[in-house]
């Protein structure tokens, strides 16, 4: 399970390596690949990026209502966006519970990664097993089991009810990404580092620490983003005083049938984009060493 | 030997696990036990939420609906994904990167702007509606099971592209060139070689998608209607609106309960399969 | 815990070289993971100042882990580690100040060559003008000067393990542990590198504990071999020493070719030892095959001759009958298989390429002068 994260990851990312296989040319003769399936697959693609297309043209739209194709061009939804106090301060509690949970999520799941590291046997699967158990479960159990319990700590409409739910379900990814970064790692290492007189603390400082640094911050951007885009738990702990910004948004199609949620989406797709980008260069500068 | 047992005991290693298990069981591990109690508690020990989930005559037909969707978007992903990753396996590494970041796309929008698009293409008067008008049918899409159904395949389709990916790669497409060296027909080949071979793959991909379908909570929320709610949906609407709490732990422990067993199932077909295929999950969660 | 974070400290005298080295000693050292054996049972060895000992042995036989509990990677079960006389079994491995030497170099990835070298002196707070010139130092005597800004990654094997050794060695420590380094190279990298190995060794004159499990290999380099076999030593001593007058069965087959004679508890030093088999002079009679217990007589292929005539043999030579199965011309000598005697033992002996007059199934007689055998511990 702790590999299969990286691999996407890297797989995606990797500029392509230069020729290794010239050899699948050559059974081109012999095992042609037919053109209607080139057809379909990019017809799938076409299905795959279709959506988010859409919600670029959408947000420079001068309508008032969802009409497609959009009406005229103009930054109005933008201005909406950032003058509306109500988006704003959804805005502003999304990064803010974002940045909170994925902090608390990477220091608590680094630490499990390297307590799971090199362990094997029953105990080490199973506490494994319950770490990532908020990836198996669909997001309305624990939203409706979250939100009654939540009733009684009083924590829901709190930001600490938001970053303690969000930071909870973020642990998995930092755990995949921290243990997959700790697979590559030497455990020889860490007995040269001893060796050459490092007590342990400066060991873990100077040699495992900048080795997954990589799978850390990688885990880190994962655990961020999937607070920042988390709506199902979100639409259960809102309340009228603290909401975050997929709620405003759910709000702005169910509620209001406001447009502006066309630039929000604009703005969400691009600032996921970038920090995908991000990532993937932190990926492959990594790799070029 | 004084001092040489304290050492290097494994103790120290084990106490990093303390503080994610401390979130983990706090924030999810007791509400989920709270919920069990609940469903089979207050007041005292019964099954009754349990049995009028099955005799209230809303939950049942709401339970098929929901599978009879999910079978229909597990469909949907296989019969566009696997020629999908066919083709990854067999083009250049070029191209293959290409189509494995178009593939990822889906995990990286963000589930608002995702639904919303959907809700552009679908709605009375958008895209999909007027193409269908052309053709002298009135069909709108949105408010409807069928609009659900579009709108989750398109999210879960990765979950099927990369099992198979993982599965196809490994078969030797050499067997093929054998079988129609033999005298088969191209289609009798793959067929009979083929196929076979990549049906661990197909299955543990099928499993995922139908039970990742199951708990989707803002794809049909948003794009179906509440005359035709899905499981999830009925969830949310006993927790908030009738504020019947009992009667949602049963059902969220139900639901739990069948993702469990479906997930463990697929777990079993195949460990890096299901890994890929739930690790990528948990990108997109309930994200519809 | 004895308070000696140095073992240094301890030194002899000034007039000691301060490059002299280190006294270890292991003393009924014994490692048990609860398995039906323990990993090294009851192990006392004394590593002299400046020695180069080789710890061999086939994989599984104790020799990494006693090098190991040396390094402080493992917890002793029972027994006391001391270097220069001072109890070190309770420091942990950061604390012994040992240079350690890594079959797949362990250098840290994400450092420079001269940060990697500069990494111990660092973590011992040497001023920053003595790290660039110790380290500057090192790499000349490793012959990689010039290549202070590379990365591990872009050298090849043999450079990464003289990066290695630098790295050991730049701080002076008490001792160097080499655990299998060259196990990852290529045949000629080997030997480059074993002279290599050798002549900082010599440089450098601190304690060598080497770990292999090729014999080749100890033969050439060590001052000592200690053999290694079942989490016990077989047998310490010279290289001369281990193949010259092995100690047991296990020693002899261990270290070179051996032919092996089975025999039965003998009846006295001068008898003649028999078996059903076997009618030999045993003379030259291990301290371990004398103590009682099984016995073989070993003789080793190059000091068996091979004659057609019975009568050719020497008087008081120990002989036997054969039957010649192959023949082999290695250039300078040949090399014979045979049957020996009725029980069909496979032996070999060796012979001038000159002579040329054995053939395939020929009946012959294998002899040997008596101080040539070795009778042995089976």
């Amino acid at each position: 399970m702790t590999r299969a994260l990286s691999d996407i990851e890297t797989e995606a990312g990797e500029p392509p390596a230069p020729r290794p296989r010239r050899t699948r040319r050559s059974t081109r003769g012999v095992d042609p690949i037919p053109w209607w399936l080139f057809v379909i697959v990019f017809l799938v693609g076409l299905y795959f990026i279709l959506p988010t297309l859409i919600v670029i043209p959408m947000s420079f739209s001068s309508a008032t209502t969802f009409q497609f194709p959009p009406k005229g061009f103009s930054l109005k939804l933008y201005e909406n966006f950032f003058t509306n106090p109500v988006w704003l301060t959804s805005l502003r509690n999304s990064v803010l519970v974002a940045v909170l949970s994925a902090t608390l999520a990477t220091v608590v799941g680094t630490a499990a990664a390297l307590g799971l590291h090199n362990l094997t046997g029953r105990l080490a699967r199973f506490a494994r097993t319950v770490l990532m158990i908020s990836i198996v479960t669909p997001a309305i159990v624990i939203a409706v089991a979250v939100y009654i319990s939540f009733l009684k700590w009083q924590l829901v409409g709190t930001i600490t009810g938001y970053v303690l739910a969000h930071a909870a379900i973020a642990v998995p990814f930092v755990l995949v990404s921290v243990t997959s970064a700790l697979g590559g790692f030497d455990p020889k290492l860490l007995r040269a580092s001893a060796s050459l007189g490092a007590p342990p603390h400066r060991t873990f400082l100077r040699v495992t620490m900048p080795l997954i640094s990589r799978g850390i911050i990688t885990g880190a951007i994962f655990a961020f983003v999937t607070s920042f885009d988390e709506v199902v738990i979100a639409l259960f702990l809102r309340s009228p005083l603290f909401q975050t910004l997929p709620v405003q948004m759910y709000n702005s199609v169910t509620v209001e049938i406001d447009p502006t949620i066309a630039a929000s989406s604009s703005l969400v797709v691009t600032a996921v984009t970038i920090i995908c980008l991000v990532l993937q260069f932190v990926g492959n500068r990594g790799k070029t060493r | 030997m004084p001092g040489t047992a304290k050492r290097r005991t494994p103790s120290p290693q084990w106490l990093l696990l303390v503080p994610a298990f401390a979130l983990i069981t706090v924030i999810l591990l007791v509400p989920l036990g709270q919920s069990l109690v609940r469903s089979a508690g207050s007041p005292d020990w019964t099954l009754q939420h349990y049995q009028t989930l099955f005799t209230d005559g809303v939950t049942l037909r709401v339970l098929a609906r929901t599978a009879m969707t999910a079978a229909m978007v597990t469909v949907i992903a296989f019969l566009l994904g696997y020629p999908y990753a066919y083709l990854m396996t067999r083009v250049g590494p070029r191209l293959r990167g290409v189509l494995l970041v178009i593939v990822l796309i889906p995990f990286w929008t963000s589930v608002m702007a995702r639904n919303f698009a959907w809700i552009i293409i679908l709605q009375r008067n958008g895209p999909v509606h007027s193409f269908l008008e052309q053709f002298g049918l009135d069909i709108v899409l949105y408010g409807t099971v069928g609009g659900v159904t579009i709108a989750m395949s398109q999210v879960l389709l990765p979950f099927m592209v990369l099992p198979l990916f993982s599965a196809l790669s490994g078969i030797d497409r050499r067997l093929l060139l054998a079988a129609r060296g033999l005298g088969s027909h191209p289609l009798a080949a793959f067929w009979k070689v083929y196929w076979p071979l990549s049906r661990g793959g197909v299955v543990a991909g099928l499993i995922l998608v139908f039970t990742l379908s199951l708990g989707f909570y803002v794809t049909p929320a948003l794009l179906g209607s509440p005359q035709q709610s899905l499981v999830a949906q009925l969830l949310g609407q006993r927790t908030t609106q009738l504020l019947d709490f009992a009667g949602a732990s049963a059902l969220g422990m139900l639901v739990l309960v069948v993702t469990l067993v479906l997930v463990a199932w697929a777990n079993r077909l195949g460990g890096t399969i299901s890994a890929i295929g739930v690790v990528a999950a948990t990108r997109t969660k309930d994200q519809p | 815990m004895p308070a000696t974070p140095s073992p240094t400290v301890a030194h002899a005298p000034a007039s000691i070289p301060p490059r002299a080295g280190t006294q270890i000693r292991l003393n009924g050292v014994t490692k048990d993971y609860g398995l039906a054996i323990p990993a090294v049972a009851d192990v006392s060895l004394t590593i002299e100042p400046g020695e180069f000992m080789t710890l061999l042995g086939p994989s599984g036989s104790g020799k990494t882990t006693t090098l190991n509990l040396i390094a402080g990677f493992e917890t002793l079960t029972a027994g006391t580690i001391s270097f220069n006389g001072a109890d070190v079994s309770a420091l942990p491995p950061h604390k012994r100040n040992l240079g350690m030497l890594f079959q797949n170099y362990a250098l840290f990835p994400h450092m420079t060559i001269a940060q990697n070298v500069a990494y111990p002196l660092r973590e011992r707070r040497v001023p920053r003008a003595e790290i660039a010139r110790k380290v500057a130092e090192v790499l000349e005597l490793v012959q990689l000067t010039g290549r202070d800004d590379n990365y591990p990654a872009q050298l090849s094997g043999g450079q990464q393990q003289r990066v290695a050794l630098a790295r050991a060695i730049v701080f002076g420590p008490t001792a160097l542990l080499l655990d299998e380094p060259l196990g990852a190279l290529d045949r000629n990298l080997r030997s480059s590198l074993q002279m290599e190995i050798q002549r900082i060794h010599r440089e450098v004159g601190s304690t060598f504990v080497f770990v292999t499990h090729d014999q080749e290999e100890a033969m050439n380099l060590s001052d000592r071999i200690a053999l290694f076999n079942d989490g016990h030593i077989e047998q310490v001593g010279t290289p001369e020493s281990l193949y010259e007058a092995p100690e047991t069965l296990f020693t002899a087959r261990f270290l070179g070719d051996s032919n092996v004679f089975e025999l039965s508890q003998g009846v006295g030093d001068t008898a003649v030892w028999e078996s059903n088999v076997w009618a030999l002079d045993p003379r030259t009679v291990s301290a371990r095959a004398s103590a009682g217990g099984r016995v073989a007589l070993v003789v080793r292929p190059e000091d068996v001759r091979v004659v057609t005539d019975a009568g050719a043999v020497p008087a008081g030579a120990n002989s036997v009958t054969a039957t010649i199965r192959d023949v082999g011309y290695m250039g300078s000598y040949r090399t014979a298989v045979l049957s020996l005697g009725r029980g069909g033992t496979v032996g070999r002996a060796r012979f001038d390429a000159a002579q040329t007059d054995l053939s395939v199934g020929q009946s012959v007689v294998a002899w040997w002068r008596v101080e040539k055998q070795r009778v042995v511990a089976a």
